[in-house]
Order: C-alpha cells, then structure tokens, then sequence
C-alpha cells in the first residue's frame, strides 16, 4: 500500500528516531510511506480565531500536493494524508475541517494562492494509529519476533490525538485505541490516570517550571501504576516527557527515570529489526536496560 | 468589600468583539466551574478559566492583564467536558489576539538563556512563537 505521507519538521530533526522506526515497520507490514513532495510546515499550532484564514493556507498547500501526488500517479487514488506527528496531525485535520465546511473561506485561500491547483476538500487527514487499527491491528501480532508480554507499557495519548473531538481519533474521555495498539504488540497496557493529561505544552519555552511539575506528576503516575516505560506519537510532549527528566532530576534527587518511546520504536523492536531502525541515540533516558531485562533476554 | 460592577459602552464592544474573534456565544456560559476543576494549569493561573470568562462575560478589559489566557495551552480539557459546549480555548485565542494584534508580544527569547533554547526542538519553538507573538 502506497499512502502520501506528511513527515513534519520534528520527524527529520528532533524526532528522526519517530521517523526511522516508523518508515522501517510499516514495511514489515507492506505500508510505503511516499514522502508529500515540497511539503511545508503545518503550522504546529491550530489559529483559532474566526478571522484568521492566513495561517490556514499551510496546511491546504499540503493538501493541494496529496492531490499533484494523485495526479503525477505516485500514489494511486489514494486521498489520505498519513501523518505521525499528533500536532501536526491535529492542525491539519482541524484546518481540513474549517475549509470544507466553509466554502467560502475555502474560495479566498484558493484564489490567494493564484496558480496553484485548486483544493476541493478532497483529502482526508489520518493519523497512522488510525490507518494500523483498519487495516487490522492484529496483522501486527502476525509479525512480532520479539515478544512483549514482559513489558509494562503506559500509553500517553496527551491532548492532539484525542481532543477536540471533532478531530480525535478516538473518545476525548476513554480513548482505547493506543492500548489496542499494544495488546496487538503483545505488550502489557497499564491503565493509569496521566495518560490524557496536557504534558504542558508549548509553555516549556517561557514556563519550563510548569512544564517540569506537570511531566513530574504524569511520569510518577506511569511508575506508580506499573509501567516500564511510556510510549507517545507527539515530538513535543517526547521533549517534555523525557528531555525534561533531566530538570526533574534537579527538582526531585530521588526521582526514578522512566523511558518514553514513540509508539513505532515499539513495533520496530518487537518486529525484530535491526538497532539502527531504533534510533535510541535520540532518546533522552535510554530503554535499553529495561529492555533488555524485559525483551532480549 | 462589595464590588461595583459597571456595564457600559466599552465593556459591551469588548464582550463583542471576542465574541466575534473566537466564535462562541460566551454569555452562554453559566460558570458551572467544570473550565477551572479540569484544566491542569489553574494552580499557576491568577484567575481561574471560569473567572476568566465570567470577566469576558462583563466586558471587563482587565481581563487583559491576567496571565491566564497566557497559560492556556489550547489542551481543550475544557473543551471536551462543557456542558454549554463552548470552547474556552477560543475564547483564550481571542484575548491573545486582542493584545498581540496591538503588536505587544507575550514572549522575547533574548529573556531566557541561549543555551536553554538551543536545548529546545523547534516544535517548541514555533509553537511558542505562533501563540505567544504578533
């Protein structure tokens, strides 16, 4: 399956760990991710204001290059655009959703960008939990070599992927999607309370001390209920979940570390792939001594 | 202390205009406190997300000089859980835009150590940037 794909800047700088281990286990699974042409920056954060169309245009630019895809046959009638990133994901679906359902908005950005084929609300944002759950999660447990029965993860969905919901991917109160995810992985899910708490956001620039308390209390909360370690799809709350341990440490002596991987780190491991498709050198705190207690025995 | 609460000329165009900005019918909001039990940054917020609308609600414009609306991080906790089925985070949006369209920034990187903000993906950065700045 051929699928345009919007990697995002975090997933070729700060989150190229995400990328790597994504684009490898999607090919155990026959998922080719084909990189959008001359994508651009979605944004990251969603303008909400009734008058601001500008900031809308990023994302319809991306839409407009899913359609040239189309058009050019790299991907065969293939409308979805595949995303990782949850911000990313979040601000390109919340923007999709404002253009098709005002047309007239739709109008003025097709106009202001002259030339550029016209966008007809065509396109569906995904975000690849979505596309792993229809295409059958248990397609997955087929080709897992390393089992991940041991292993005692805590799922984070944090706010992008779940909220608001017209664009969560799965209930805003009791998402379930992120633990289906793992069962199928034959990992353990733990049912904890942080797993949809804001991990602080943005606000680590100019607030790092809320930001520090915040991932403090969700971290415990993942060690109190029995994880080993926690896993995410968003590049930021990756940096506010483990970079920032680092400044928790400071806060809290008797702190105990706990990694936090991407989701699809998790597949690439209990797909057997090789260490570089891992991409732990990006890692704050580093899962190998858990895993290797837990998975490579 | 009583406090006198005045509704006049100004108060309602400042109601107006975030009404208009942010797209929710704010006076709907009947501060049941669901805004302020949820949202994970009320203990670093000088007035509570109710308070906050509630200010909105009377036109007060010293709504303005609040940190809160700078503390909002568009989580949409809130969002999800009003039984009025308003989004906070808008109206929050709004407040921002009515002082960074005055081109007064709520962020200055020169403020914080430049070996802090090498140590931060630009996620973080454009993030900030977008949200904070004019």
């Amino acid at each position: 399956m051929k699928i345009p794909y919007f990697p995002g800047c975090s997933l070729k700088t700060s989150a190229k760990n995400f990328e790597i281990s994504a684009i490898s286990s999607a090919k155990v699974l026959g998922i080719d991710f084909v990189e959008i042409p001359r994508w651009n920056c979605c944004g990251v954060v969603s303008s909400l204001s009734s008058d601001d169309l500008m900031h809308h245009l990023a994302p319809v630019r991306n839409f407009v290059r899913v359609l040239e895809m189309n058009k050019t046959k790299m991907v065969e009638n293939e409308k979805r655009m595949l995303t990782l990133c949850s911000m990313c994901y979040n601000t390109l679906k919340r923007s999709n959703q404002r253009v098709k359902n005002n047309p007239e908005e739709l109008e003025s950005i097709n106009n202001f960008m002259y030339r550029e084929e016209e966008y007809d609300g065509s396109v569906e944002v995904i975000h690849y939990l979505q596309l792993l759950d229809e295409i059958g999660f248990s397609q997955m447990t087929e080709k897992v070599k390393n089992s991940l029965e041991n292993l005692n993860v805590a799922a984070y969905y944090g706010c992008m992927l779940i909220r608001p919901k017209e664009v969560g991917i799965d209930d805003a109160e009791e998402p379930e999607i992120f633990e289906k995810f793992l069962s199928a992985l034959t990992a353990k899910p733990v049912a904890w309370n942080a797993k949809k708490r804001c991990c602080g956001s943005y606000l680590t620039v100019n607030n790092k001390d809320v930001v520090v308390d915040l991932a403090y209390g969700i971290l415990n909360d993942a060690r109190k209920n029995g994880a080993d370690l926690i896993v995410t799809a968003c590049p930021l709350c990756a940096f506010n979940l483990d970079n920032r341990q680092k400044n928790v440490l400071e806060k809290h002596p008797d702190f105990k570390t706990i990694p936090v991987l991407y989701f699809t780190q998790l597949m690439a491991i209990a797909f057997g792939l090789d260490e570089k498709s891992f991409g732990f050198e990006l890692n704050y705190i580093k899962p190998n001594d858990v895993l290797k207690e837990k998975v490579f025995k | 202390m009583p406090k006198k609460i005045v509704i006049n000329d100004a108060s309602e165009e400042f109601l107006r205009k975030i009404i208009e900005l942010s797209g929710e019918v704010i006076t709907l909001c009947d501060q049941c406190g669901t805004y302020s039990g949820g949202c994970p940054f009320v203990e670093e917020m000088d007035i509570t997300p109710s308070q906050l609308m509630r200010k909105v609600q009377l036109g007060q414009q010293d709504v303005l000089e609040s940190k809160t609306m700078w503390l909002c991080a568009t989580c949409n906790t809130c969002t999800v859980r009003c039984p009025r089925g308003l989004d906070l985070s808008k109206v929050a949006e709004g407040l921002r835009q009515v002082v960074l369209r005055q081109a007064i920034d709520n962020l200055d990187l020169n403020n914080y150590p430049k070996e802090e903000i090498k140590e931060l993906p630009q996620i973080a950065i454009i993030a900030a940037i977008r949200k904070l700045t004019s």
